[in-house]
């Protein structure tokens, strides 16, 4: 078998795991170890370009006290420790990419495809992703849909597809002020829209914007936009509400900035049993409708489900059992312990 | 017990008694008022529990500290009545509170 499957790989370029994990929050990384305990090799992809999920987007400095054994811990030091903890297993970390793409092959594995074109191949995937993939907030402006990838961007993949445009930038964080600093000097016209007079940012990135301002290289207007208007997907202008009323502003590119929201994305599609934005599992395994592709943690729903970060660590735990049998069909696996086990410990790097 | 009144966009109310020390957000979601989203579970995180406070309570609900005030660039239409309700904490002094749910949080 394994000349023939070398090839396949090969031809697609995918990259082989015993198991794929979705999303490098706390539960996802908790059962890197797990399955690390139990000889599985992960790759772990998360759309963020850290781990940590939503203790590090969205508290990473606020206190978390329903840790087992720490009585305090911020998200960040969370997601740190848990990244200690894992690193004997060396799990290769895949961040900036969303897994779009989840099937069956015809060989029983799955294959994963990221919105990076990335492809994957595992024996088991396990979803751990929490509320949802992290993505940009949409303005709540009637119908942006439409200017959406053409004239509406909430990123800027391509700087040159912007030159000679009038670019509308909105917000008040890094993202925005970057921007602008980046886009002023091949925009026909540059504003930066804020509602107020008090940036987020990056002092130094404050800075170098009000010093264009005070260039006359980019415009700051402090208000927020009410209306967009174009036709075909192609903005003209927008509406802006300011303190002294409202004024139309020229733009044919605009770049909302206003944070990430969490979407359940592409799950949604990958066939599997759900209850509204939540993946239905057993309480033995976790496990989906679809035998070897689990749930963990905040995205699943069983009977009694609280959405807690130690539920998610037990999950992973008792996941990671049913995933042994799969990976390893053959072996027999004998239930140890950390604290008297030696080939846990060898694993561990316990010296 | 403290009453707050929650007022959608389309005039409907409904008051709800909430308990002093839980949070305005926290007195909505119980009660399920519609409109208050509460996306990051009251971390200050998110700006989807977005309210405005009746001209009338401006002075007594005070105004946002710093963190929140950041928060509120994530929110749409912000006005300055706005609010996010997971940072005002019901107190007997806030009985009859009237809140403003937005049109649309983002």
């Amino acid at each position: 078998m394994a000349l023939d499957e070398a090839a396949a790989v090969a031809d697609t370029g995918a990259t082989e795991f015993d198991a794929v994990v979705i999303g490098a929050g706390p539960v996802g990384l908790f059962a890197v170890f797990e399955l690390g305990l139990v000889d599985i090799k992960t790759c772990v992809i998360d759309i963020l370009d850290r781990p940590g999920g939503q203790c590090a987007e969205l508290y990473p400095e606020k206190p978390i006290y329903d840790i087992p054994a720490l009585p305090t811990v911020t998200g960040q030091e969370l997601t740190d420790r848990l990244m200690e903890q894992i690193k004997p297993f060396g799990a290769e970390f895949i961040f900036s990419e969303r897994v779009d793409e989840l099937q069956r092959g015809e060989d029983g594995r799955f294959h994963l495809k990221t919105d990076a074109g990335r492809e994957i191949i595992a024996k088991v995937v396990v979803i751990a992703a929490g509320g949802g993939s992290f993505t940009p907030k949409r303005p709540p402006l009637d119908g942006i849909e439409a200017y959406e990838g053409k004239s509406v961007f909430y990123a800027v993949r391509r700087m040159e597809d912007l030159r000679g445009k009038d670019v509308l930038i909105v917000g008040g964080g890094d993202s925005a002020l970057d921007w602008t600093l980046n886009l002023a000097p091949i925009a026909n016209s540059l504003t930066l829209l804020h509602r107020r007079d008090e940036f987020r940012g990056a002092p130094h990135s404050v800075e170098k914007m009000r010093a264009l301002v005070a260039e006359g290289r980019v415009r700051l207007l402090i208000g927020q936009v009410t209306k967009l208007d174009g036709a075909d997907g192609q903005l003209e202008a927008v509406t802006v509400k300011t303190a002294g009323g409202e004024e139309r502003v020229t733009a044919n590119a605009m770049l909302p900035f206003f944070g990430l929201t969490m979407k359940l994305g592409p799950v949604a599609s990958w066939g599997l049993n759900l209850n509204e934005n939540l993946i239905l599992v057993d309480t033995e395994k976790f496990e989906t409708s679809e035998k070897g592709i689990f749930a963990v943690g905040d995205i699943n729903l069983y009977p009694g489900k609280l959405k807690l970060i130690l539920s998610g660590f037990h999950e992973a735990a008792l996941m990671a059992q049913a995933a042994y049998k799969i990976v390893h069909p053959d072996k027999k696996l004998l239930f140890q312990y950390t604290t008297s086990s030696s080939s846990l410990q060898k694993k561990l790097g316990v010296k | 017990m403290v009453k707050l009144v929650f007022i959608q966009p389309d005039g409907d109310s409904q008051t709800v008694e909430a308990e002093p020390g839980v949070t305005v957000m926290e007195a909505a979601k119980l009660n399920d008022i519609a409109g208050i989203e509460a996306e990051c579970g009251g971390a200050c995180a998110c700006a989807t529990c977005h309210v405005y406070v009746d001209a009338d309570w401006v002075e007594k609900t005070g105004k946002p500290e710093a963190i929140e005030e950041d928060m509120l660039d994530f929110a749409f239409d912000v006005r300055p009545e706005s609010r996010l309700s997971c940072q005002i904490k019901v107190t007997p002094a806030l009985d009859g509170l009237t809140l403003r749910v937005p049109a649309k949080q983002f």
